[in-house]
């Protein structure tokens, strides 16, 4: 007789699977990178594929430098490169670049236990990392020539940057905020891209309104509170990207649905703390790796009661 | 408000299909144990002559159940057997002669009080055949009668593939009926919910054509979410209270009957023919026809699937019931039991177990849960061998419904962790019970 396999319960499984879940992020992310090469030329895509080698590489190495089992195939890796190079200006030296990648693979990811395990959002602790490091050529921001592909070297300040030293009156228009036709990294500056890929994703259930509605809309409200431009603080900056796609990353957010709410607030609220009173024009990336080190405490604190309908009558 | 479920596909090929009798096996193999509770004790011998009806083996103890012959024959030996769930059964294994002559024991039951309907309901050999197999009588031997607000009639039929209760509301809605006003009669109940998933249009219509013409029966059409028919679920979403943890539905007030269970009892007050057969649904990527048929207990699977016409290829994985809770037989000599309402031969790419990848930490099975459990710090805490987390986690709540397991992007194997994580809170449990109890 034919050997029948024996398993527990349940013998469907859903389609979902960590794959089709990436591939789904790189779909939403494919509007912002080509925002990216309209503003900033032939040079972002290489910027990307710098980012995105040196992501998967750095995978692949670590994977088989510790003898672990080859996840590349998940996509994850290649997220992680594709929002890092969005996060970078586009005239970062490319080894710079690549060292991005290395650092959110290796340190931030794999150092952690790989996939799932990382506390912090990868791309976020690169930039920041980066940032710190090289400030001179972070903070280098080209002036977006638009459907220009190879763009002369020409170098500006972004809206935030702007705001920060009190320039109001050179700020671009709304319209071109939205667009993307300002300063600053890749693909952070167009809205309009960055929007349709999160309704993509909010589509396809990869993530849910509650982040990204809580984290724009507490940037909106502070920034009204605090007397500031509230669409030009909402249009600017890496709040976009952050908002749809950085703040819902998994492994380091609540998975909770008032858990990301919260997230969402308290990364809003101190990208408004540092925008208005720091030292730095933009908070966007602090904010997430703050509250990505509050996440297993806000978890805890919004975990939902399990239905034990009250006791047992005797 | 409705607890939340997952969408799973639905596959009811069969919806329409209205159930055939297959031709008698020439053997069966009955079980004595196809309930929750003590196995049954076998009351004839090897050589004996039984007939259709006939007393097989009796009830031991009072949460056990009898057991009937449904063929005409002779009884080959009496052996014991591996069920699917791992245990040692006695098992009586009879040689048909296809007569299929009637006991004369079977004759209507004199009914005329609940204590005399309740004992008619246990001689009825009848268990809980929405899958659960608790004995029905136990169900219906309400200690206070006036605690009884409602009875909830189970058709939600939520499992994919699965259409024997649709074909019972469909075929047998008078017997369905004939129950209700046995249970008003002998159990005082005026309020009567019968809860189908509004995937089953010709269903909730019959059901709610004879509703109409029926005193206090609401037909509840519920949304075709996974699993709308477990019993807290359908509770909470037809009479809006949630059974308390570790308690039964009595104690919000009502009784919990699937339809086919009714629609036997009903059948049974009148004939007397104990429960002896099973309307099952044979479905599956395997299965060349998918059907639904009506088979003596104890038919072995290989001879049911071949009276459907046989399989498309070698069937990879076969289960009891359907595939969200259904359980995977060893092989295909395992008879049909009481309690089965389908048979699913899946075929090797519908069976192909899953690739396993780490947690990503989506959330998906903590939001999707009906109950709102964790699995995802179940796990952890079951791994980390933390009794005292897992307690407070109420993994004892889960009811292994399989939506974490279904809904997981990394296929993870959440029901399973859950299943070995209660069994480390019952031992804990026990054991601390038992220091409590050594320091008085």
């Amino acid at each position: 007789m034919n050997k029948l396999i024996s398993s527990v319960s349940p013998h469907f499984r859903g389609q979902r699977t960590t794959q089709n879940i990436m591939l789904d992020v790189i779909i939403a992310l494919i509007p912002a990178v080509i925002a990216s090469v309209i503003f900033f030329g032939l040079k972002s895509l290489l910027v990307l594929a710098v980012c995105v080698a040196s992501c998967v590489l750095s995978e692949l190495g670590f994977e088989k430098l510790c003898k672990k089992e080859n996840t590349v195939s998940d996509l994850s890796a290649a997220v992680t490169g594709i929002i890092l190079a969005l996060n970078l200006p586009v005239d970062v030296p490319l080894w710079q670049a690549a060292l991005g990648g290395i650092i959110a693979i290796v340190v931030v990811k794999q150092l952690f236990g790989g996939i799932g395990q990382n506390f912090a959002n990868p791309a976020a602790t690169a930039r920041i990392i980066l940032m710190t490091a090289f400030s001179g050529t972070l903070t280098s921001w080209a002036v977006p020539q638009a459907f220009n592909l190879l763009p002369d070297a020409v170098t500006g300040a972004t809206p935030l940057s702007m705001i920060a030293k009190g320039e109001t009156a050179d700020l671009p228009t709304y319209l071109d905020m939205f667009l993307g036709n300002t300063g600053g990294c890749l693909g952070e500056t167009s809205a309009l891209a960055l929007v349709i890929g999160g309704v993509y994703l909010l589509i396809r259930g990869v993530i849910t309104w509650h982040t990204p509605v809580a984290f724009i809309g507490t940037v909106a409200v502070m920034s009204l509170v605090c007397g500031q431009d509230a669409l030009a603080q909402v249009l600017s900056g890496g709040l976009m990207i952050a908002a749809f796609f950085m703040a819902t990353d998994y492994s380091s957010t609540p998975a909770t649905k008032w858990g990301k709410v919260i997230f969402g607030v308290g990364c809003g609220l101190i990208t408004i703390l540092i925008r208005f009173w720091g030292n730095f024009p933009e908070g966007v990336s602090f904010s997430l790796l703050i509250m990505n080190i509050l996440t297993p405490y806000i978890e805890k604190l919004t975990r939902a009661k399990p239905l034990t309908g009250g006791a047992v009558k005797k | 408000m409705k607890l939340k479920g997952i969408r799973v596909p639905h596959k009811k090929n069969t919806a329409h299909a209205a159930p055939v009798r297959i031709s008698v096996p020439k053997t069966v193999r009955i079980p004595m144990s196809m309930h929750i509770g003590k196995p049954a004790k076998p009351v004839v011998k090897r050589g004996d002559r039984v007939l259709v009806g006939q007393l097989i083996a009796e009830a031991d103890g009072f949460i056990s159940a009898p057991v009937h012959s449904g063929v005409s024959g002779k009884v080959l030996k009496i052996d014991e057997m591996m069920t699917a769930m791992g245990f040692k059964v006695p098992v009586v294994e009879i040689e048909t002669d296809g007569l299929q002559e009637v006991a004369e024991t079977v004759k209507p039951p004199d009914v005329h009080d609940l204590d005399s309907f309740i004992a008619a309901v246990r001689e009825s050999g009848d268990v809980g055949l929405g899958g659960a197999g608790f004995p029905t009588f136990v169900k219906l031997s309400v200690k206070d009668l006036s605690k009884l607000e409602a009875v909830v009639i189970n058709g939600a039929e939520c499992e994919p593939y699965i259409t024997s209760d649709t074909r019972t509301m469909i075929d047998r809605a008078e017997d369905i009926f004939g129950g209700i006003e046995l249970l008003r009669k002998y159990l005082k109940v005026k309020r009567f919910i019968i809860g189908i998933e509004n995937n089953k249009p010709e269903a909730i219509e019959k059901m709610r054509f004879l509703a109409e013409r029926t005193d206090g029966v609401e037909v509840c059409a519920l949304p075709s979410v996974y699993p709308q028919g477990g019993e807290k679920v359908l509770v909470y979403n037809t009479f809006g209270k949630m059974i308390p943890k570790g308690g039964l539905p009595l104690d919000v007030g009502v009784i919990v009957i699937n339809v086919t269970t009714l629609a036997f009892i009903s059948k049974y007050i009148e004939t007397g023919m104990p429960l002896v057969e099973k309307c099952i649904t044979v479905d599956g990527s395997a299965v060349k026809e998918p059907k639904n048929v009506i088979v003596p207990v104890g038919t072995a699977i290989s001879d049911v699937l071949e009276s459907v016409g046989g399989c498309k290829s070698e069937p990879a994985k076969v289960l009891y019931g359907g595939p969200m809770m259904g359980i995977a037989v060893p092989d295909l000599s395992a008879p049909i039991l009481k309690n089965t309402n389908a048979i699913v031969a899946m075929d090797e790419k519908e069976a192909a177990p899953p690739k396993v990848t780490p947690c990503i930490n989506c959330g998906a099975c903590l939001n999707d849960c009906p109950l709102r459990l964790d699995p995802r710090a179940i796990s952890r805490a079951y791994k980390k061998n933390e009794p005292e987390d897992l307690k407070n986690l109420c993994v004892d709540l889960c009811m292994e419904c399989g939506c974490c397991s279904f809904v997981c992007p990394a296929k993870r194997h959440l029901v399973q962790t859950n299943k070995l994580a209660k069994a480390v809170l019952r031992e804990y449990a026990a054991k601390q019970k038992a220091e409590k109890e050594g320091a008085k």
